[in-house]
């Protein structure tokens, strides 16, 4: 996001920043138990909706339950989505994008039909239908985010193993006798690794927003789940009196979402430095 | 050729998650009447439920070609109907998002390129990339908490006027705005470093002339295919503005459908959605080719 375009990662101090806000939220997920101990549902109906102070840091909603400790402890459901749909998207995109890329031939020409329509559909809209087949709730919107951003990640996982297949080491391994297994574990994906893993940074970034945005819809967690897009939509009728109660959390998401976009395009910089 | 294809896979796939899904259609669509068991086999016979599935794929896709996209569960009306009902307010709404994403991101992508690697750039850049990652639910509750609650100059939520359509269409195209940008930009610095504009520049032709012939005309193109590419998007984000907004539209009808488990209703609407996102694809590279006869050759 900025003009540095050091080659190196670590010469980008916003992707030093996107990395420390990425860790300084997953500690607090990971941490949500020592730092909030009452957890996020402990209510106390005499302090409805206070501002922040400094007991309550960004103050308390609508049941008197502390959004700070709500936005901790909803890291866990929040960053536990993004990871299970990061998941399924490599999981289900890395394999059919590398087989295609190096087998090439029918493999791929049908595997890349296979994508393309799934990229037929708009990535929100397939998502939601995944989700009216296997019904709300947040395993449901985590997978259907994941398998969402699947095919794109497949696009790019062909075109890595593409570059790969061509060169020279890779066809001496062949010449040598190491079969398709062998080539793919041991020369494509090492290699292939960077534009991949740049692509899942962004990829997250992706399956974060649209995932707590099926939430903030209603189509994931039950209500009172301290996910971050489901408390967005929790305080949306106190905008006027309890802005912190929808803002804090809608703070958190979008801080999260532009590190892991930065990140990505960090590491994307490094793959295809211009 | 290539997108008749993937319109019938697209379409091939939601058949068979359709079938997948559990639920009886015919139990669902008389659930509301509390029928008799006979009265739902009689239903399942008059559906062609208890067809050969090849029969039923076969009748599916040529319903699909006459626009017939079948009858909602729950309200026993066509789904095309209903679809075409609330297609005018997402249409208004994707339009206006456009204008304010095509305007914005040109702007912030021509004033980067222009000023390159200064603070300028900098800061547009910037700009960009939190359009890309602040998610409309939350941009859209900041401005309905400043300009509806507190300066008052909005409504913050319905349908009607063209005041009702201001801050939905400021939030998804400032969303719109980050890649439009991210794309005018490279194009722009691309273009700068061009023969003909190195030599327009020689020629003294005033830089403002360079850069409205030379610059914006080439790097037009590309924020076409951008705007094409982002439909897909727009379509998805339409869908949070208007439960942002409380606005009637396809995202309303599809949140609805879910929650009620309306498959055939989800089903039309996701549908729908693909052939619109595929078609507007296949008609901006048409034009792309039209403006860029060297492109053709790879498009047949």
């Amino acid at each position: 996001m900025t003009t540095q375009a050091g080659s190196r990662p670590l010469r980008q101090p916003a992707v030093w920043v996107a990395l420390g806000w990425l860790a300084l939220v997953g500690l607090g997920a990971l941490l949500a138990p020592l730092l909030a101990p009452a957890g996020p549902l402990a209510a106390d109906t005499d302090r409805s909706l206070l501002p922040p102070g400094w007991d309550r840091p960004l103050g308390t909603d609508l049941f008197g339950r502390d959004v700070l400790a709500r936005l901790l402890w909803g890291g866990r459901w929040t960053l536990g989505m993004g990871f299970v749909g990061l998941v399924t998207a490599v999981g289900l995109g890395l394999p059919a994008g590398l087989l295609a890329g190096y087998l090439g031939g029918r493999v791929e020409s049908v595997t890349m039909r296979i994508v393309d329509a799934f990229l037929a559909f708009p990535g929100l809209l397939l998502a939601m239908a995944v989700i009216a087949i296997l019904g709300t709730g947040m395993g449901p919107v985590a997978m259907a985010v994941g398998l969402a951003a699947a095919p794109a990640y497949a696009r790019v996982a062909r075109s890595a193993a593409q570059d790969v297949r061509a060169q020279p080491y890779t066809e001496a391994a062949r010449a040598l006798g190491s079969g398709p297994a062998r080539i793919l574990i041991h020369h494509i994906l090492p290699n292939a690794a960077a534009p991949l893993i740049a692509f899942a940074a962004t990829q997250l970034g992706w399956v974060l927003l649209n995932g707590a945005a099926l939430n903030f819809l209603g189509l994931g967690v039950r209500p009172g789940t301290p996910e971050w897009g489901s408390m967005l939509n929790a305080g949306r009728g106190f905008l006027r009196d309890a802005p912190w109660v929808s803002g804090f959390p809608g703070l958190a998401l979008t801080l999260t979402v532009l590190a892991a976009n930065v990140l990505g395009d960090g590491l994307q910089r490094v793959v295809h430095p211009r | 050729m290539q997108t008749a294809f993937v319109l019938w896979l697209a379409a091939t796939l939601a058949f068979v998650a359709m079938k997948l899904a559990p639920g009886d259609p015919a139990q669902a669509l008389l659930a509301a009447s509390g029928a008799t068991p006979e009265q739902v086999a009689e239903r399942r016979a008059h559906l062609g439920l208890d067809d050969n599935p090849v029969l039923q794929y076969a009748r599916y896709l040529w319903d699909l070609v006459r626009g017939d996209l079948g009858r909602s569960w729950l309200h026993g009306r066509p789904v095309g109907q209903m679809i075409l009902e609330q297609l005018p307010a997402t249409i208004e709404l994707a339009l206006a998002a456009t204008a304010v994403g095509v305007v914005l991101g040109m702007g912030l992508g021509i004033v980067a390129a222009l000023r390159r690697a200064s603070w300028l750039d900098t800061a547009a850049t910037a700009v960009a990339a939190i359009g890309l990652s602040t998610p409309t639910y939350w941009s859209g509750l900041l401005a309905i908490m400043l300009f509806s609650l507190h300066l008052d100059w909005l409504p913050a939520t319905g349908q009607g006027d063209l005041s009702h359509l201001v801050l939905p269409a400021l939030v998804l195209g400032f969303a719109l705005s980050g890649s439009v940008a991210r794309l005018v930009r490279a194009r722009v610095i691309e273009v700068m470093e061009e023969p003909f504009v190195m030599a327009a520049k020689a020629r003294g032709v005033p830089s403002w002339r360079v850069l409205l012939l030379h610059v914006l005309r080439p790097a037009l193109a590309p924020a076409l295919t951008v705007i094409a590419l982002q439909l897909g998007f727009l379509l998805g984000g339409a869908v949070v503005t208007e439960s942002v907004f409380a606005r009637q539209g396809l995202g309303k009808l599809a949140v609805e459908a879910i929650v009620w488990r309306d498959l055939p209703v989800v089903q039309g609407v996701v549908v729908f959605g693909a052939l619109v996102y595929t078609l507007v694809n296949l008609a901006a590279d048409l034009i792309q080719a039209w403006l860029n006869p060297r492109l053709q050759e790879g498009l047949a």
